[in-house]
């Protein structure tokens, strides 16, 4: 097992009186595609803020590269190479595609036009053409609206964008949710061709077709706390549905155990016992 | 290979093309409106007087409409223009009447605006106040402020101003229309071309894509808003220079002339869409059916309600294409 790329260690955040996450752990390895699923109220959301930056933990530690790290802001987890695609996509709709991905970003012209602020559009298009090439996203102009492109066309500009900036990870955050069947396959194609250019992807969801179809590891959360990871190939949906609502929760420790991964299995274990301390909540 | 798209959608370009249309459409209506008067009255309405006093009756509110419309392309609105424009009048002549200087009459006439705006947008972007609400107060606010200075009676400027630069002309123009043409082209190329235009688009179409695409919002708001009572004090400066006096009574209903003339040149109030050419077109249409119906003797009434009724088909051909796009 190489070193993660991406760790977070015993993460805490509160609302309020609301708990979302209770000392969440996390780790992401390089070049591999990990899905983070848990029921609703698990935190999945909280998590992915803290670790794109969005938000600050209350306690607890992020790693990157072996490097302790603060994310003040998403310009700082920028800074580190870790992106996001948001559930809403986060496009203005007005604008180009390329007006999108260079969005707080623009190229500007060299020289004295780049000194008065003018944009070097022509630049920006042929960047962003090439890039959605890349992955796969056909579009037909470049300088049409987003709101003109379809919603699978737009989630691959969103993916696009973030997989173009980002050197180390990306955060997915229900990329499928809004798509139908052929569209979610060419999402998932995407999430391939995107961790085979080497970038890491983190992809929550719900959908656990998507999460056995796509990814190589699944860490499960729930209430705040990390209670399981498996391998996708050797889990059965039964166990990852089982971990998620907590039915349970010696899967989590077999699959762990059988894994061979004396670290992780340690952490799961001392979860798997704390969960028993935790009050259930109604079903 | 497969490929993230779905077939190609056939009307894709065509709805594209409609945003552009309707800067040519209201173009098209003005080139429309002038053929027809000059066809009507040609000794009286094609005359290079008549349409140097349309351009000169039309500058002062480009510079209102041009701020304005950086301000409804954010999805925001202001309605305190006319009032900053007084306020800012005033401030310039108590200025010039006690120092003499002309000069100095225009930059405090330049930074009163450009407080009010500040202020403005401080208040819209930071406290989250509704432009709507915000720009509303301090139009109040800077309108009775100039009537408090004045005591309600309408300040002369020095006739240094009035007589030079109101009545000052350069190859046959009023510098007053170059000065605001001259701005207008300037402002209308930033929105268009630079990063400073992008993220003003970028806002009013998501702020909140825009924000985590990392720019800086709140910041921008108030500089769109500063931008604006900057031109609004430029303006009171200018109408000071052409009319001679403060005008305290006389720009209640700027704002409105300002909004009509942005929307009627296609920029969406839902914000994200439109440019400062429609917006110029948008300035003239009013200002041609005014002078026209004048020229014409049909009662100049008659020029408030063609306005009005341009306004509201502006809008819904608007909210039309939003409701097209958005199904």
């Amino acid at each position: 097992m190489s070193a993660p790329l991406l760790e977070a260690r015993g993460i805490v955040k509160s609302y309020g009186h609301v708990e979302a996450l209770r000392g969440a752990d996390f780790a992401l390895l390089p070049g591999e595609v990990v899905a983070l699923v848990g029921d609703n109220g698990a935190g999945k959301s909280t998590l992915v803020n803290i670790l794109s930056g969005a938000e600050g933990p209350d306690a607890g530690e992020i790693v990157v590269d072996g490097e302790p790290v603060e994310f003040g802001s998403v310009e700082e987890a920028r800074g580190a190479g870790i992106e996001t695609v948001y559930q809403d996509l986060a496009l203005c709709a007005d604008l180009s595609p390329a007006a999108n991905f260079f969005l707080g970003r623009e190229l500007l012209h060299k020289g004295l036009r780049g000194r008065l602020g003018l944009l070097d559009n022509a630049a920006m298009r042929a960047r962003t053409r090439e890039a959605c090439e890349t992955l796969g996203v056909r579009l037909k102009s470049q300088s049409a609206p987003v709101s003109t492109l379809s919603g699978g066309q737009r989630q691959g500009v969103a993916v696009a964008r973030a997989v173009t900036w980002a050197r180390r990870v990306v955060f997915m955050d229900e990329p499928t949710a809004a798509l139908g069947v052929v569209q979610t396959q060419k999402v998932l194609d995407l999430i391939r061709r995107v961790r085979d250019t080497g970038v890491a992807v983190v992809l929550v969801s719900h959908n656990m077709q998507d999460v056995k179809a796509v990814s190589d590891r699944v860490e499960v959360l729930r209430l705040g706390r990390r209670v399981a990871r498996f391998e996708t190939a050797r889990v059965s949906m039964e166990d990852l549905v089982g971990a998620m609502t907590g039915a349970i929760e010696q899967a989590a420790e077999e699959a762990v155990a059988g894994q061979g991964a004396e670290e992780a299995s340690g952490q799961a274990t001392t979860q798997a016992t704390g969960q028993e301390g935790q009050p259930e909540i109604p079903r | 290979m497969s490929v993230v798209e779905s077939p190609p959608e056939a009307s894709a370009p065509e709805k594209t093309r409609l945003r552009d249309r309707q800067v040519i459409w209201i173009a098209a209506v003005l080139a429309a409106l002038l053929v027809l008067f000059s066809i009507l009255r040609p000794t009286s309405f094609a005359t290079s007087f008549n349409l140097l006093n349309l351009v000169s009756d039309a500058a002062i509110l480009l510079l209102l409409a041009t701020g304005m419309t950086y301000v409804i392309i954010t999805a925001g609105i202001d309605l305190s223009v006319g009032g900053v424009l007084v306020f800012s009048a005033v401030a310039a002549t108590k200025l010039m009447d006690a120092t003499g200087s002309l000069l100095l009459g225009a930059a405090t006439a330049v930074l009163t605006g450009l407080a009010w705006g500040l202020l403005n947008g401080f208040l819209i972007a930071k406290g989250r106040i509704p432009a709507l609400i915000v720009t509303l107060g301090t139009l109040g606010m800077s309108l009775g402020g100039a009537l408090l200075l004045t005591g309600g009676v309408d300040l002369r400027a020095p006739g240094d101003l009035n007589l030079g630069l109101g009545l000052a002309r350069w190859l046959g123009v009023p510098v007053i229309a170059w000065i605001c043409a001259a701005i207008t082209a300037v402002l209308g190329v930033t929105l268009a071309r630079t990063r400073f235009g992008r993220h003003t688009y970028a806002i009013g179409s998501n702020a909140k894509a825009a924000r985590r695409g990392g720019v800086a919002v709140n910041r921008h708001l108030i500089k769109v808003y500063g931008l604006a009572g900057l031109l609004a004090g430029l303006a009171g400066y200018l109408s000071l220079a052409k009319y001679g006096i403060t005008g305290v009574s006389a720009h209640s209903t700027d704002n409105l002339q300002a909004i009509a003339a942005v929307v009627i040149g296609g920029t969406s109030l839902f914000g994200g869409v439109g440019t400062v050419v429609g917006t110029v077109i948008g300035v003239f249409i009013p200002v041609v059916l005014q002078n026209g119906f004048q020229i014409l003797g049909v009662r100049p009434f008659w020029q408030q309600v063609v306005v009005g009724a341009v306004l509201v088909a502006a809008v819904y051909v608007d909210q039309w294409q939003r409701g097209r796009r958005d199904q």
